[in-house]
């Protein structure tokens, strides 16, 4: 009761941070919030001219290779992208949470919130090549009513990111070096989740298989090329897995947050 | 006696003060493995308790590590006592640092918002006192500029305006009265003194007792986290003068 109070009164600090976030992200830039679609875009357009040949080019595991693509890199970039913003707010705040009294994890969580909100608004581009490739080709996405249900898998990454997010910041508080690490774990990330290949197209050992698939955002992501692209429902079993997995990530998230937020100042 | 505004009840801080900062995991795990994460233990505020009136102006006074920042840090609720209890009531406008929480890519315009969200004010309050902020700034037209432009007593003044102009109840101040040019000085003494008509309850930081005997009724002696001395701000006042000279 007492914390729901306390983020009552500090919710418009909240609100702030995230449109301080947006706002900034782009001052300066001259094609400003464009950039949000275009860099999707680019990178996609890319990573399709480098892997298309190789990984694309099989019908029978990716029917449209450039939303199956889209799809796996708008997750894993909104993912890596929200938890280091979130993983660095801490420290780079020292100078207000040294001196004024805040809930701290207004911070992780309003830097995450922010690139959720971009997150959302770069969805336009997936928009825009389902149109594309669903009128101008052959090689049509299967759009069916499930698409409606794109929201569910959204939802568990946000959690899962938030999780994940406060678990970064309190770390990064204490050990500097947190930072360097989790670049090369995103790395390894990136090329750990089906995100440009197919998991059975790599003829992998069954334990390495299963060991990928342990992976939240490979169910994740999934679960949103189901609803976008393969136009059916999604595997329960998808869906338990990484729900289970993000709220468990988020208590514990939290709860190392609560447990060691006193000591930041001592360490900032 | 009046209504309690402030009550700190035997709080003391202890700060583990590594020998030497560990601040990586190689390090840290070295050191844990090898035993040689030595603390130096070190008590910033030793059983200290005072309670303060609701419209009191308490002046702190103290030599330099006496732990009066600590103090002011702990009744803001930025730090956490180690024992003992902080009680407060009332909207606490903490002047550690003017403009602390001002982003520097952010316009003056869109720090006022920020700032008065961190001390828990919605933009719409804020925007009743938007103009009186901006006038008692004096920064014209700079409004709109980007702060990491503003001169650091450009930035003092913005950050007083705001803390000064939501009303707060409790007025923390760390030697703030000591920058800007003399005239915002003065101006700024007398936006404090207006304050005191409504009752606001000021803790004050200062080496200066000119200063605390001009803003302050009560006066308190910080020494080696110990409160040595309190009372009526003209005694103490002649006590603290007397432990400098003395230490001189």
């Amino acid at each position: 009761m007492k914390y729901l109070k306390n983020f009552h009164k500090y919710r418009y600090l909240l609100y702030e941070i995230v449109r301080k976030n947006i706002k900034l992200q782009y001052r300066n830039s001259v094609l400003g919030v464009f950039w949000t679609f275009l860099q999707p875009l680019m990178t996609t357009i890319v990573l399709v001219i480098v892997f298309g040949g190789i990984f694309g080019a099989d019908r029978n595991y990716t029917t449209c290779y450039p939303i199956y693509l889209l799809c796996g890199r708008l997750v894993y970039e909104f993912f890596t992208q929200a938890t280091k913003r979130a993983m660095r707010s801490i420290n780079l705040s020292a100078s207000v949470i040294k001196k004024v009294y805040v809930p701290k994890y207004i911070y992780p969580l309003s830097n995450i919130i922010a690139n959720f909100i971009t997150f959302v608004i770069s969805l336009l581009v997936l928009v825009c090549f389902i149109v594309y490739f669903y009128f101008f080709t052959e090689t049509q996405p299967n759009i069916t009513g499930y698409a409606f249900l794109a929201p569910v898998p959204i939802l568990i990454l946000l959690v899962l990111a938030i999780g994940v997010g406060m678990i970064l910041s309190t770390l990064a508080v204490f050990f500097k070096d947190v930072e360097y690490l989790y670049e090369v774990f995103c790395m390894l990330v990136f090329y750990a989740t089906p995100i440009f290949y197919h998991v059975d197209q790599l003829h992998l050992s069954p334990a390495v298989a299963t060991v990928l698939k342990l992976n939240p955002l490979y169910s994740i992501t999934e679960m949103f090329r189901c609803t976008v692209l393969y136009g059916r429902m999604f595997s329960m079993n998808h869906l338990l897995y990484a729900l289970g997995f993000s709220v468990a990530t988020l208590l514990i998230g939290f709860f190392v947050f609560y447990k060691k937020q006193d000591k930041f100042i001592l360490h900032i | 006696m009046g209504k309690p505004a402030i009550i700190v009840d035997n709080v003391s801080i202890l700060f583990n003060m590594n020998k030497e900062k560990v601040d990586n995991l190689k390090e840290y795990f070295i050191k844990l493995i090898t035993k040689k994460l030595h603390y130096n233990e070190f008590w910033a505020l030793k059983d200290v308790s005072f309670t303060v009136e609701k419209g009191e102006r308490v002046g702190v006074l103290g030599f330099n590590g006496a732990g009066k920042s600590t103090l002011l840090k702990t009744i803001a609720g930025v730090l956490k006592p180690t024992k003992g209890s902080v009680k407060s009531y009332g909207v606490i406008a903490p002047m550690l640092e003017l403009g602390a929480g001002f982003d520097m890519n952010y316009s003056g315009r869109e720090n006022i918002f920020l700032y008065g969200a961190t001390m828990g004010y919605s933009r719409k309050f804020i925007q009743s006192k938007y103009d009186e902020i901006v006038e008692f700034s004096e920064l014209g037209d700079f409004i709109d500029s980007p702060v990491k432009n503003y001169s650091s007593g450009m930035r003092a003044r913005l950050g007083f305006a705001i803390a000064t102009a939501v009303e707060p109840e409790i007025l923390i101040l760390d030697e703030v009265l000591s920058v800007g040019d003399a005239k915002f000085r003065m101006k700024s003494e007398a936006k404090i003194r207006s304050m005191f008509d409504k009752g606001i309850t000021v803790l004050f930081v200062s080496h200066n007792t000119n200063q605390v005997l001009n803003i302050c009724n009560k006066a308190i002696i910080l020494d080696h986290g110990q409160i040595i001395a309190q009372g009526d701000a003209a005694e103490v006042c002649k006590k603290y003068n007397e432990m400098v000279n003395a230490k001189k």
